[in-house]
This record gives C-alpha cells, sequence and structure tokens, in this order.
C-alpha cells in the first residue's frame, strides 16, 4: 500500500507508545497517532486531553482537544486547574506529545513567536500547556515536519524546555538525543541521511546504528484510515 | 440571589468600558451570544482575559472592544491561526493590543488563586523559556523545603462570563462535560454573569456536574444556543465546519467587517 509522509510519522510515533502508557495528547499528528496505537497493539494505553478529559476513547477523530465526544468517552472529566495541578503537576503522566514552529538540537521548542517577542513577524498561538508538560512528563515525543525553517541552530523564542524530549518524529525519520544532542537514529524509507541532513538547520548528527523504519503494514495504514474516515 | 435578565440587560448592568472582563469556556460552552452583545454595546478599552481566546475574543479584537488581552494559548484549535488576534499583534489593527501572555498551568492557577481569595497562586514552571522575562511572574522561595517555585498574581476579574446549560429561577447553574475553569472564574471575579441554555423549575443533579449556587452569581440570562459555534454537552455539538471557515473569513479585515455587521451589529439580541 502506498502511504503519505504524515501517515509514516503517525504510525512510527504509535509504535512507541505502549499498553501502559499515560500520554498526554495534543491535537492533530498526536491525537492521530495515540489513537492508532490503542486501535491496534495498546489498547490499554490512556489518553489524557487537557481538557480534563482522562482516558478518552474516540471513535474518531477530534478537530479540537475539547470536542464533546472525549468527555463522553472519558472515564472522568475534571476541571482545568485540577488537570494541570493533579495529574500533570503531579507526576502521574508518563508521555506528552508537543509540536512546534521551531526546534534546536537540544529539543528546546518555540511556539510562540517569529521574531522579536514585542514586534513579532509571525505572531504564533502559544505555549498553552506546552510549558508545563514538558517539565512534567517523563518522556516528550516531538511530531514536526523536517525544514531547515523549523530544525533551526537559534530558536527565535524558547517556549518549552528540551530536557524530556526522548523522540521527535519527522517526515524524514527518527531523531533522539545522544551524547547532548538530538541525532537522527532513524530514516524512513525512501529518504537518506544527507537529505535529512539538509532539512536540518544545524549540523545534524548521525548515529553509527542509523536504521531505516519499517514501512508502515497494511493494518497500521487501515487502523489509521478508519480512524480519519469515521 | 442571581437576577434572572435579558441577555442586553445583564451585560448593560455589569460591564463598563475599561473593565477586565473573562469569557471562559475551554472549547466547551464558550459564551460566544454574550461576547457577541458586548460587541453590539460598543464596549471599549477592555481587558479580556481567557486562556483559549478562540474565536470569540478573534471577534471581539477584530471589533475594536480590547485595549488587552489576557491568555495563554491563541489559536484556532485545530485549524490554525487566529488572524483577527494577529493582526492586532502583528499590525496593531484595529488598534494596538497588549498582551499578557501565560501558559495554561500558570492561568490555571492563577484563576484558583482569584477564587480562593489568595493574592497569587504558586505552581512549578515558566523558568527556563523566555514566557518569564515577558509576563507577570515571580520566582519565590519555598519556606519549607527552600524549592524554587513560580508565583503567578491572582486573576480577579471585574466580570466573569461563562455559558452553562441549566439554571433554575433562583439562578442556581448546573453545567456538565467539560467544565475548564467555569466556576473558578464565576467566584474570582467580582461581578458575573451565567447565561444558559435553559431556565428549569427544578435542576436536577448530575453525578460530576459543576453547581455554582446563585447567591455566588449575580445575574443569570437564558440564552439557547449562546454558545454556538462551539457546543453545549446535551444541547447541540460543535460547528466545527465553521471553525475551518473561519479561517476565511477572519483572513481579510473586509470581510472580516462584513461579517460582524451582518452577524453580530444587524443580528437581533438573543
Amino acid at each position: 500500500m502506498t502511504y503519505t509522509a504524515d501517515e509514516m510519522m503517525a504510525v512510527e510515533a504509535a509504535r512507541r507508545l505502549s499498553n501502559d502508557t499515560v500520554c498526554f495528547v495534543g491535537i492533530g499528528l498526536p491525537s492521530l497517532a495515540a489513537n492508532l496505537a490503542r486501535r491496534t497493539h495498546a489498547p490499554g494505553c490512556v489518553l489524557v486531553y487537557e481538557s480534563g478529559t482522562i482516558g478518552a476513547k474516540p471513535t474518531r477523530l477530534p478537530l479540537s482537544i475539547g470536542d464533546g465526544e472525549l468527555a463522553e468517552t472519558a472515564d472522568s472529566v475534571v476541571s482545568v486547574p485540577e488537570m494541570f495541578s493533579y495529574w500533570l503537576q503531579g507526576g502521574r503522566i508518563g508521555l506528552g506529545f508537543l509540536g512546534a514552529a521551531q526546534i534546536d538540537r537540544h529539543g528546546n521548542l518555540n511556539s510562540t513567536v517569529i521574531g522579536d517577542y514585542a514586534t513579532p513577524k509571525v505572531r504564533l498561538p502559544g505555549g498553552g500547556g506546552a510549558p508545563e508538560i514538558a517539565a512534567s512528563v517523563r518522556d516528550v515525543f516531538v511530531m514536526l515536519r523536517q525544514s531547515p525553517r523549523t530544525f533551526v541552530e537559534r530558536l527565535d523564542f524558547t517556549t518549552s524546555r528540551g530536557d524530556n524530549v526522548r523522540t521527535v518524529v519527522t517526515d524524514l525519520g527518527v531523531l533522539e538525543p545522544r551524547n547532548g544532542e538530538l541525532t537522527l537514529t532513524q530514516v524512513h524509507p525512501g529518504a537518506n541521511a544527507d537529505e535529512v541532513r539538509a532539512a536540518t538547520g544545524w549540523e545534524l548528527a548521525v548515529a553509527n546504528d542509523l536504521r531505516t523504519t519499517e514501512p508502515p503494514t497494511e493494518a497500521e495504514l487501515t487502523a489509521l484510515r478508519a480512524l480519519e474516515r469515521a | 440571589m442571581a437576577e434572572l435578565v435579558s441577555l442586553t440587560d445583564g451585560v448593560r448592568s455589569l460591564v463598563e468600558d475599561g473593565d477586565v472582563v473573562a469569557l471562559e469556556g475551554f472549547t466547551h460552552l464558550i459564551p460566544f451570544a454574550a461576547g457577541h452583545e458586548l460587541i453590539r454595546q460598543g464596549q471599549r478599552e477592555l481587558t479580556l482575559v481567557r486562556m483559549t481566546p478562540d474565536l470569540v475574543y478573534d471577534q471581539l479584537i477584530g471589533a475594536g472592544c480590547a485595549s488587552k488581552l489576557v491568555f495563554s494559548w491563541g489559536g484556532n484549535p485545530g485549524v490554525g491561526s487566529l488572524h483577527r488576534f494577529r493582526d492586532a499583534v502583528e499590525h496593531g489593527w484595529p488598534g494596538p493590543l497588549e498582551v499578557e501572555e501565560h501558559s495554561h498551568a500558570g492561568m490555571a492557577t492563577a484563576y484558583a488563586a482569584g477564587a480562593a481569595n489568595l493574592p497569587f497562586g504558586v505552581l512549578r514552571g515558566y523558568f527556563g523559556t523566555d514566557l518569564a522575562a515577558h509576563t507577570r511572574v515571580a520566582e519565590i522561595e519555598c519556606p519549607f523545603t527552600g524549592e524554587q517555585l513560580a508565583a503567578v498574581p491572582a486573576l480577579r476579574p471585574d466580570v466573569g462570563i461563562v455559558h452553562a446549560q441549566q439554571a433554575d429561577r433562583t439562578g442556581n447553574v448546573q453545567l456538565w462535560g467539560i467544565a475548564g475553569v467555569q466556576k473558578e472564574v464565576v467566584l474570582a471575579s467580582k461581578r458575573s454573569l451565567v447565561t444558559v441554555e435553559e431556565i428549569v423549575d427544578e435542576l436536577e443533579p448530575r453525578p460530576g456536574a459543576v453547581f455554582i449556587p446563585g447567591w455566588a452569581v449575580d445575574a443569570v440570562a437564558c440564552v439557547p444556543g449562546g454558545a454556538r459555534p462551539s457546543y453545549a454537552h446535551g444541547y447541540y455539538e460543535r460547528d466545527n465546519d465553521f471553525y475551518v471557515a473561519w479561517d476565511e473569513i477572519s483572513r481579510d479585515r473586509t470581510r472580516f467587517t462584513d461579517w460582524i455587521r451582518e452577524h453580530v451589529l444587524e443580528a437581533v439580541p438573543a
């Protein structure tokens, strides 16, 4: 089966979630990946959305983090202050997904502004839950399309810190921290290390044991597309 | 005891130019009708407070009601940018907009501190990010352990406005589904207005629902559909198509202004 780069990203991120993962999910690709994991190898994976829904089991992909179906299918719905203080700051959530407009080699992220803060060229939505998600979960997964504009030498603004970033899944491969900086450890089928280097704004380190990602299986793609269609 | 009022009278009696006003509702139960009434009444120089400004503040900002925004995430959820918010920050249209930006955790903590009548809230957050240098936050030391923590000043809006499913005739309010920070904003605000889908003779207690007693609310207005295009759990669904369509409508100043005239200024108040 043929597949898109986004599908490869979602499938590869989903594979890294396990049945006992408690996962803080953002909208878009992270939500797709987490729901795919729940539909395939990790039915016990707990999805927590920042709107306060704990253990949501949506049958179709929500457009927002607060769609009604998330509340209807959740084990519990808590207030936003409770979500951020008891559950996130309380250290109960193991994994958090983040996206951003820019990332640096240390996994620091910018989702606030392009340009100067006071007089921005582009005013982005801002951090939302990201600063404390990045600080409070054990493992941060970042999902981001790779280009020199996004993977930058220097962030315009540090919205969240990269200390807990363990995995960056892009449309070209997977980066993981090795010796204190993000290193290319996997390339997706059809991509090669030179191509990924060219799509990175810093001198990207490549692992000696660089692997090629398994292409999505038919079962993974079928489950993914069923989610998107529903 | 809360007074049962029309939306027009509720907004007129509680909100004045220059007030600090918070319309809350985290994706769910967003008080759009009340926001539109603020626009119709020509409110100016408001400080608008809201975790997720959403379309409702995009509309208020573009209509020229706000001089300052206090927020933690300013996007169109699942769609992209809020173009009127961006235009105000990037180009000062229709006027300059001062921003005070927080994280979600910081803002939720600040509302909870306001509700608790405390001067500030405390959390682990902000430091190590660039936000700390651009917002109202201070580093404090835990007097017991010495740990460095972030203090955020309590949010105490002049007026808090939320939407709920039901109220009874004495203004007791019940809402359920995603509850956001609605209880906190009502209790943190000096004055409060709750718009509801319906007024019932007797509220039927629901497990997990948020109950706000009428004696803690100033005014209740019955505004069926008052959260559209967001949703009211058990009443109607989120109009996701409109959220997508807003991207185009709001991109262009003229198209936006026409939309506001047709759908807000010339619309009959609810």
